[in-house]
């Protein structure tokens, strides 16, 4: 099993971020949760806040406007609109 | 057979009218390679939104308490087409081959006894169409002067396409766009998006674990489908603007060759008549001295 997470983070208009990462925190709209590798799949939307990123020790974070995260085995995928910051 | 005056005059206007075609030829390549990108860009937003409602699709059940986006009104009587075509026109038969599907279908239900609505994106779609349908057609939206078509006018159209479903003021909802195949070839389509219809095969594989669901799979569906809707919308306006400058650069392509054709046939006209009228003129003077 992998040890790493595979992340992807997609506005309508482009692809903004497709890594392997170890962690991603994301701003769930019942509350903030962090996602680990060997995560069980869930389905969730997402409120107004800030998503980051944690990879070998360094964090990046974006704020997002709203939107949805789907956590499969094979990884997390962000749907967002209006996603900002570096 | 026309003057040399004439002829002279009659090159110089193809020869300018080569010039625009093959300036236009040149700058839709450029806008081509610009809107193939973003509509490349789109992409992944919109395969990974129909891979999630897929999934959440096939785990609902109960079809009674499904949002109607999805399940449909339950009946298939009134028709809204979306019908998105360029703004501009000189871009071949771009325009007329989506209208040209979308005003097909329509007789067709219309014959069916249904009924018909019709909603152009771009002005060209609308004044196609005016010819054959006039209460059917709705205002439509153009999006004229805009440099890049983004998900805020998708948005747009999505909204009032939503308000109006939630008005109750029809039970089907199909878009007419043209496909981006490659620069020689746009495919017009037609494509359901109310109630929306997905693909099957693209749902991951979950290796028997469960989903969880934060908030409940209605709550969740109730507001991926609006979205969806925006986002079908945004994937069909840019693969337009990409077929549009295909469609554009090869109109033109044929035009300027053409052109160069017609300067041909014209400068070899053009040549005879001056050589006839020089040896013309050289006949009268030889005869005139040897009538001396």
């Amino acid at each position: 099993m992998a040890d790493r997470l595979k992340f992807d983070l997609v506005s309508p208009e482009k692809l903004v971020l497709s890594a392997e990462v170890d962690m991603v925190e994301v701003p769930g709209a019942e509350g903030d949760f962090g996602v680990l590798p060997n995560h069980s799949p869930v389905m969730a939307m997402l409120r107004p806040g800030t998503l980051t990123v944690e990879s070998d020790g360094k964090r990046q974070s974006f704020e997002l406007d709203g939107g949805f995260v789907d956590v499969t085995p094979e990884g997390v995928t962000v749907l967002a609109e209006n996603i900002s910051g570096a | 057979m026309a003057s040399l005056k004439e002829l002279r005059n009659r090159i110089a206007s193809v020869q300018a009218t080569q010039k625009i075609t093959r300036a236009m030829q040149m700058v839709a390549a450029s806008k081509l390679r610009r809107a193939q990108e973003a509509a490349e860009a789109a992409r992944p937003y919109a395969d990974r939104m129909g891979a999630v409602l897929g999934n959440l699709a096939a785990s609902i059940n109960d079809v009674e308490t499904a949002p109607k986006l999805l399940a449909g009104t339950g009946s298939d009587k009134r028709h809204l087409l979306i019908v998105a075509t360029a703004e501009r026109g000189l871009c071949g038969g771009f325009n007329s081959s989506i209208a040209r599907l979308a005003r097909e279908d329509a007789q067709k239900l219309m014959a069916d006894g249904k009924q018909v609505q019709i909603l152009c994106v771009g002005r060209k779609g609308h004044d196609v169409l005016k010819r054959y349908f006039d209460k059917e057609l709705l205002e439509p939206v153009s999006y004229q002067g805009l440099k890049s078509i983004g998900f805020d006018q998708a948005q747009e159209v999505a909204g009032r396409i939503l308000d109006d479903f939630t008005a109750d003021g029809f039970d089907i909802c199909t878009l007419y766009y043209s496909k981006f195949e490659n620069v020689i070839s746009q495919v017009p389509t037609g494509l359901q998006i109310i109630p929306a219809r997905f693909d099957d095969s693209q749902t991951p594989e979950l290796g028997g674990a469960a989903y969880d669901y934060e908030p409940e799979e209605n709550d969740i569906l109730d507001a991926l489908l609006p979205r969806n809707i925006a986002v079908q919308i945004l994937r069909a306006l840019l693969e337009n603007a990409a077929s549009e400058q295909g469609a554009r650069m090869t109109a033109m392509d044929n035009a300027t060759r053409n052109a160069g054709e017609m300067i041909e046939s014209l400068s070899i006209t053009y040549n005879r008549s001056r050589q006839a009228q020089i040896t013309k003129e050289l006949i009268e003077i030889i005869s005139g001295a040897e009538a001396l």
